[in-house]
């Protein structure tokens, strides 16, 4: 549900402010869910989709999206998994998390896509799949397009 | 991040290109965690070995670009020297004696024993296994280890009472060259107290049993830090480990508690420290079922691969398995697969333990397992195992249907090629 107009012409702009884990700034198309990515076992590293056979996303791919999500669950393996998505040319072009762990840490790092997590509002309140996002990992920012709700 | 001296010289190089590239990779680590110092370690147990097609590009250049960017993350080839501190290969693709068997080509295995060789002139010890708790990596309580695999990252911190996060390739990669880890996290006293209370109702007794709880206090927690209370039988080692894996892959358990029983607390006001129980959970008759059903991915009782021994077995197990297959044949349809340490292979073989399987049609696999290697007999469409960790991830990985029972349900189901099992 959303309380935008569907014939809106400037669309809002939400700011977000949050701790950058990786810095630098891209802007992308969100994809958005609400559980936590399995690395190993959970991901296709050639292509940049998500494999769980009960994951909400399986079948879709991350591949240059802004990837809001909870943050890393599963075999110690997660890094390695996103590092060889980077090497692969299929990474997501941003992480957006909130819950921090090691394997979440680490797997942002060796992505080396703008991360951030620690944020001021809930994300998941404000970003829907297919938003605008513009990632300031720089100066702890995100600015957020809402896309038109779908009639 | 706050350096010591020597930290900062690293750092910069001048102990080495390779130390610096580790270290900045754990500066850029531990600053992305939050992390305000590096701790001491002397105990690294990380994932070193090429033996994986998806690597083979990369061994083109040589291994040490393989260490470069897989366990440290540099852009820039550089040199690696010997290990600085005890540093142990975890579980790896290839079985170098049973290749064949696992349908791995020979170049493959040749890679694998050409890393080996490169990793293990450099210090890397090839225990080759997910627990090297069996096999002589026994930490200390306290001990501040850089550990992956999450079934021995929570034998180590929970029934040892030793300190290690979940760490990666890149993390054990960079901490078995400078002896660093960042300090976060299961390294820090304060974060190690229980969260949630687990009243356990039944009676947990048999491996099985313990992995199904395992599976429920994973699931109920998630990420948390569960407190069991109401433990009567007490576990043993084999329990723990299929406790521990089953809880780490249905939730991402890194640490728990048994009052009594487990290595930081002698009671519930112990493994609670300063704080209470954030929930109380009830594990019972009705959980347990549940937990039983939800880890059955198969309708198809013809089985065609027993899947024996995750995490790897111990010697024990390997002898309970041969008593349960002496005189009897695996079913002509049916591969067993049993999976357990090296070194505790060399000692099945001189008990008579590896001849019963293998006599009864049974394969004793070791360094690897299907769901590591992704490599299962041709053909396979449905499968029993013993572990609930397997049977978690097994059938997602390699898409087959599985089932989930006993061990003496899944030699029963080698032998006849028809699952029975129940709950």
């Amino acid at each position: 549900m959303s309380d935008i107009p569907v014939n809106t012409k400037s669309r809002p702009t939400i700011v977000i402010r949050g701790r950058g884990v990786v810095k630098g700034k891209v802007s992308g198309e969100a994809l958005v869910t609400r559980e936590t990515i399995s690395g190993w076992g959970g991901i296709n590293e050639r292509e940049g989709t998500v494999i769980e056979r009960r994951h909400e996303l399986v079948g879709q791919s991350f591949s240059g999206k802004v990837l809001l999500f909870p943050g890393a669950k599963g075999s110690s393996g997660w890094s390695a998994f996103f590092h060889m998505t980077r090497l692969n040319g299929v990474s997501p072009a941003a992480m957006l998390f909130t819950r921090m762990t090691t394997k979440m840490a680490l797997g942002a790092v060796v992505t080396r896509v703008p991360a951030m997590t620690d944020f001021d509002q809930d994300p998941f309140e404000h970003i829907q799949t297919g938003d605008w996002i513009e990632v300031d990992a720089d100066a702890g920012e995100i600015r957020v397009t809402r896309s038109r709700p779908t009639a | 991040m706050q350096l010591t001296d020597f930290e900062k010289a690293m750092l910069d190089g001048v102990n080495g290109r390779a130390k610096a590239a580790a270290m900045d990779l754990l500066v850029r680590y531990g600053e992305a965690v939050g992390a305000e110092r590096l701790v001491e370690t002397n105990n690294v147990a990380g994932a070193f070995n090429a033996s994986t097609p998806s690597v083979k590009h990369i061994v083109d250049q040589g291994f040490d670009a393989v260490y470069s960017e897989l366990n440290l993350d540099s852009d820039e080839i550089v040199e690696i020297p010997h290990m600085a501190v005890n540093t142990w290969q975890l579980i790896t693709g290839i079985d170098n004696d049973n290749w064949a068997i696992q349908g791995a080509d020979e170049s493959l295995v040749q890679m694998q024993r050409d890393s080996e060789a490169y990793l293990g002139e450099r210090g890397v010890n090839m225990c080759a296994t997910c627990t090297p708790y069996q096999v002589g990596n026994v930490p200390i309580k306290g001990e501040h280890c850089a550990w992956m695999e999450s079934s021995a990252v929570i034998y180590c911190n929970s029934v040892l009472g030793a300190r290690t996060n979940v760490e990666g390739k890149e993390s054990t990669g960079a901490a078995a060259l400078t002896g660093r880890i960042p300090y976060w996290g299961y390294h820090m006293p304060e974060n190690r107290f229980g969260t949630h209370l687990i009243e356990v109702d039944i009676a947990v007794d048999d491996m099985m049993d313990w992995g199904l709880l395992g599976y429920f206090v994973g699931e109920q927690v998630e990420e948390n830090k569960p407190v069991l209370n109401n433990i009567v039988h007490h576990p043993n080692m084999v329990k723990l480990k299929h406790f521990g894996a089953a809880a780490a892959s249905s939730g991402g358990v890194e640490l728990y508690h048994i009052p009594g029983i487990t290595a930081e607390a002698n009671s519930l006001a112990e493994a609670f420290g300063p704080h209470k129980a954030v929930e109380t959970i009830h594990y019972g008759r009705k959980e347990r079922e549940a937990m039983y059903m939800k880890l059955q991915s198969a309708t198809d009782r013809h089985v065609d691969f027993i899947m024996l021994g995750c995490p790897h077995n111990s010697i024990e197990q390997m002898a309970l398995i041969a008593e349960l297959l002496r005189g009897k044949r695996v079913h002509p349809d049916t591969a067993l697969w049993v999976h357990t340490p090296r070194a505790i292979k060399q000692v099945a073989e001189r008990n008579g333990y590896l001849r019963a399987i293998e006599e009864a049609g049974g394969v004793v696999m070791s360094d690897t397992c299907p769901a590591i290697s992704r490599r299962l007999p041709r053909g396979v469409r449905v499968i029993a195992t013993d572990s609930a960790k397997q049977a978690h991830y097994l059938p997602a990985i390699a898409n087959v249907q599985g089932w989930f029972g006993s061990v003496t349900d899944c030699v029963k189901a080698a032998i006849s090629g028809q699952w029975q099992g129940s709950v």
